[in-house]
């Protein structure tokens, strides 16, 4: 009697919990204003069960430290501290409910739920946001470098990649020599792979030269890279024509190349091209090596919009930043300054007309409020302490994660329904009592995804339905013993007492089993399957309840109503 | 009372070359495709781009493929998924791969920027996408087989601590059976290796380990009970009596993944095909596999006059009482 009433206690107290458990609460989130694209704050009911990636739609990114250009010592305490800097980042990009953790020892996991462009994902994660301001050169440096340059360009076997090319040795011989006597046909035989193409180009700087009387230099230089580049319109700017900037991109990455640059000078390529007599050209910036200031004494930057300049990101600096601005910039009047974000300058180097203190402007050049936004996002966040590179991403749409919702819980519904079919038309009375017993299951199940945390992903949703399918059996299985009591002839009361203790040691191999390979699963799985995982183990641990603890207690209770008539309907 | 099998008294293990021919039959020739012909692995193994793209009007596959093959991506796998305006695009040959080591997404914005050049900015959306660099698919691929083996390993120790040696045995190989014989259905079907089939495999090992446990269980009880029952009668018995059980909760079971296959969506759909594939090997291994071998291991290692299947330490007090007389130690049987 008072056992009963304990054991109603307690599935009351557990159904009480679960349902509070679930209960749709407020949450605060950030989402996209429609109208103004900027993110706000709004509140939300919801239903605090968190959905996976593949259900509500968004991104997961892995990232990894890129040692492309340079291996890093201590890579796990480099990933620490570049996921500070991400985890920043991405809290102030503001997405709901983001994931920044660090997976082993050297990746990076980020998951955006509701973001769906890859790409911006990927570059507001990666960029290092690594923030210079560079002197441009002012003293012709690279005109003296240019030979050097060429040299180094031919020595290092790059234009050999046609066959019959003529040979490095032959190359050397001829230089400079011959070159100035033959410009042209000197630059189609040094240039053999790219003949065609160069041949073009002359005839373009030949036009151009007339129109920039000053570079006698430039006007005979038929190195691989000195044809290349012409000089721009402020100290330290050079040209080069858009069609060919890749040809230079490849010269200019080559190390023999980088060394040789003027001494204490580094070339930058701008972000902005240049129109120049309907043709156009990538800019190139010769700059100071050592940068007068770094983003380090950054401590805000605001996206902004000017009336003349477009979209801009304006800059505070800390007050140490902005003594050493000051000072700098003070020793640097009349000078132009580049304005570098990881090895670019951005827009053109404005002139220094006074010192500077603690505030300036990056100018985007046309570029949309979106990217002007993550620009000072990035800014503000800080720069990584190492390149990443992304490794692996999944995007899903939120259209298909409704469609995915959708369609498992139609599935899944159809499933139970089948479920329940069979075990109220096979046992009658005492399968509506483990049907029952099934609603309590889920609840206790869906309770425990929300207790626990975890995240209910599309195989998830499989797995509850497959887990209803499977929660059934520990009843099937005291329902035949029960049978088979009754058949030897016990009263009923003996049968079920039986029933249950000897289908017993059944339900728990079989349920042991299967918590055993969901825990294997849960521990090596990555997101949906996780989900799976966990959907499973909470599945087992709520049916192991709901079919042994209610399924008898709602028998006990049948027992005591109805002392003396028995007969079970099962 | 609605009962079905009630009572049957079928001789199942009588027909076991048979249904080890016909197993045979199914297992052999799925190995013989998996060691010439290899599966078709997802690019969360190999590493690779897939882009599922919805277009506003149904495209022609042809500008698809020209498209791609435009930017350089002629290695690319086209293929309509659920209707004619919805595709999926893969890029999973060596050379993409490859290209993805300096950066996953390099793949996938080659593919998009193709798509628009030729389909317009608004005339597609990407509804999924997936770039999966070298290193991680082959991290992965090493995961997926330890998970395998662990769950092997883990639930091998379980019966060993629950069953006596001979079960254990038993119900390991019977397993093994029930993976091949999936494995041989994978390769059938054509399907493609992925992490979700993996997983399927795994629940489906939980899934056919549980009915085997559940059949020995009842033999277990048997052994102690009949004592002047032969073996292959106690299993034949055991078998029939667990039969009503095994035909409610495989249908049961049976009825929720038929669910979930026809109408779950396509990414459910491999999962579900798996694993009803697993209800019936499960049930088969169950009563042709299991228990053979046990009746094999039992006649090739006799257990002593007097022991009866082990009961292990956790059988319950009040059923041992009036059975356990004349039982020995499990280590008096070698």
């Amino acid at each position: 009697m008072d056992s009963i009433r304990n054991r109603l206690i307690l599935i009351a107290v557990l159904a009480v919990a679960s349902i509070w458990a679930l209960v749709p609460r407020s949450v605060t989130t950030r989402v996209i204003d429609k109208n103004s694209g900027a993110w706000r704050d709004t509140v939300v009911k919801r239903i605090p069960i968190r959905y996976g990636l593949d259900l509500q739609g968004g991104i997961y990114l892995a990232l990894e430290v890129d040692e492309s250009k340079g291996t890093v010592a201590n890579k796990s305490e480099a990933i620490d501290r570049a996921l500070k800097v991400v985890r920043n980042r991405i809290d102030q990009f503001g997405v709901a409910e983001p994931v920044v953790q660090k997976s082993g020892t050297d990746r990076i996991i980020v998951e955006l739920p509701g973001i769906d462009d890859p790409q911006r994902a990927a570059d507001l994660v990666k960029s290092s946001a690594f923030l210079q301001f560079q002197i441009t050169d002012k003293t012709n440096a690279l005109d003296k470098a240019l030979p050097r340059i060429d040299q180094a360009i031919r020595e290092s076997g790059v234009l050999k990649t046609v066959p019959g090319a003529t040979t490095k040795g032959a190359d050397t011989a001829r230089s400079p020599l011959d070159l100035f006597t033959k410009p042209d046909s000197g630059a189609k035989k040094t240039d053999t792979s790219k003949a065609a193409k160069g041949a073009k180009s002359d005839t373009s700087k030949a036009k151009k030269d007339t129109s920039a009387p000053d570079t006698g230099l430039f006007g005979n230089a038929n190195g691989p890279f000195s044809k290349l580049v012409q000089p721009g319109q402020s100290p330290g700017e050079y040209l080069v024509d858009l069609s060919q900037l890749d040809l230079a991109k490849s010269y200019l990455s080559i190390p023999a190349v980088q060394a040789a640059y003027p001494p204490g000078k580094t070339l930058h390529w701008g972000n902005e091209n240049l129109s120049v007599q309907g043709k156009n050209y990538a800019t190139l910036y010769v700059v100071d090596t050592r940068p007068i200031i770094t983003g380090e004494y950054l401590t805000d930057a605001k996206p902004a919009n000017d009336p003349i300049e477009g979209n801009i990101v304006i800059f505070t600096l800390n007050n140490e930043g902005g003594r050493r601005f000051r000072a700098e910039t003070g020793k640097h009047v009349g000078d132009y300054m580049a304005i570098v974000l990881d090895d670019i300058v951005m827009g053109r180097p404005p002139v220094i007309q006074s010192a500077i203190g603690t505030r300036g402007q990056i100018t985007m050049h046309g570029a949309p409020l979106q990217k002007v936004q993550d620009l000072a996002l990035v800014l503000r966040a800080g720069a990584l302490p190492v390149p990443l590179r992304v490794v692996e991403s999944h995007q899903i749409g939120p259209s298909l994660g409704a469609d995915s919702i959708r369609d498992g819980v139609r599935a899944g519904l159809v499933g139970v329904a089948l479920v329940v079919l069979i075990m109220v038309v096979y046992y009658r009375f005492s399968g509506l009592l483990a049907v029952l017993a099934l609603g309590l299951y889920v609840l206790f199940t869906l309770a425990l995804l929300a207790g626990l945390d975890a995240v209910l992903t599309l195989p998830g949703l499989a797995g509850l339905a497959l887990s209803v399918g499977i929660a059934v059996d520990a009843n099937v299985l005291i329902f035949e013993r029960i049978r088979e009591e009754l058949d030897h002839g016990k009263t009923v009361r003996a049968a079920i007492n039986d029933g249950f203790s000897h289908a017993m040691s059944a339900i728990i191999d079989s349920n042991v089993s299967t918590a055993l390979t969901a825990l294997v699963l849960y521990q090596v799985g990555t997101g949906p399957v996780k989900g799976f995982a966990a959907t499973l183990l909470a599945g087992i641990a709520a049916s192991m309840v709901s079919a042994i603890f209610v399924v008898r207690t709602f028998y006990m209770v049948w027992l005591q109503r109805t002392r003396g008539t028995q007969t079970l309907s099962i | 009372m609605l009962r079905i099998l009630h009572d049957t008294k079928i001789d199942f293990i009588r027909l076991w070359k048979v249904t080890t021919a016909v197993t045979l039959a199914f297992i052999l020739p799925g190995m013989i495709l998996v060691a010439t012909q290899g599966y078709r692995y997802s690019i969360e193994f190999t590493g690779g781009t897939l882009m599922q793209v919805h277009f506003n009007t149904p495209p022609n596959v042809a500008d698809i493929r020209s498209s791609l093959d435009g930017a350089g991506l002629a290695g690319a796998e086209i293929a309509e998924f659920g209707s004619k305006s919805d595709f999926v695009i893969r890029a999973q040959d060596k050379r993409h791969v490859a290209e993805q080591g300096s950066g996953a997404e390099s793949v996938g914005n080659e593919m998009r920027a193709a798509l628009t050049q030729k389909f317009g900015a608004g005339a597609f959306t990407v509804q999924r996408s997936e770039a999966v660099g070298p290193k991680v698919g082959g991290e992965l691929r090493q995961k997926a087989l330890y998970a395998v083996l662990l769950s092997f390993l883990v639930t091998l120790i379980y019966l060993a601590f629950r069953f006596e040696w001979r079960f254990g045995v038993a119900a390991v190989i019977a397993t093994a059976h029930d993976i091949l014989a999936t494995l041989a259905f994978i390769k059938y079907m054509n399907m493609e290796i992925s992490l979700i089939v993996v997983g399927g495999i795994l629940t489906m090992i939980g899934y056919s380990l549980n009915d085997t446990i559940i059949i020995f269980d009842r033999v277990r009880e048997n052994l102690r009970k009949k004592r002047r029952e032969s073996l292959y009668d106690t299993l034949n018995r055991s078998v029939n009596e667990t039969l009503p059980r095994s035909v409610l909760t495989h249908s049961t079971t049976f009825a929720t993944l038929l669910a979930l296959a026809l109408l779950g969506g396509e990414v459910i759909r491999p999962f579900a095909l798996v694993m009803l594939f697993g209800v019936v090997t499960g049930t088969f291994s169950s009563i042709y596999v299991a228990s053979p071998i046990l009746l094999y291991i039992e006649t090739r290692w006799p257990r002593a006059v007097g022991e009866h299947g082990g009961v292990g330490p956790r059988a319950s007090p009040k059923r041992g009482k009036s059975e356990r007389t004349g039982e020995r130690p499990i280590a008096a049987a070698r």
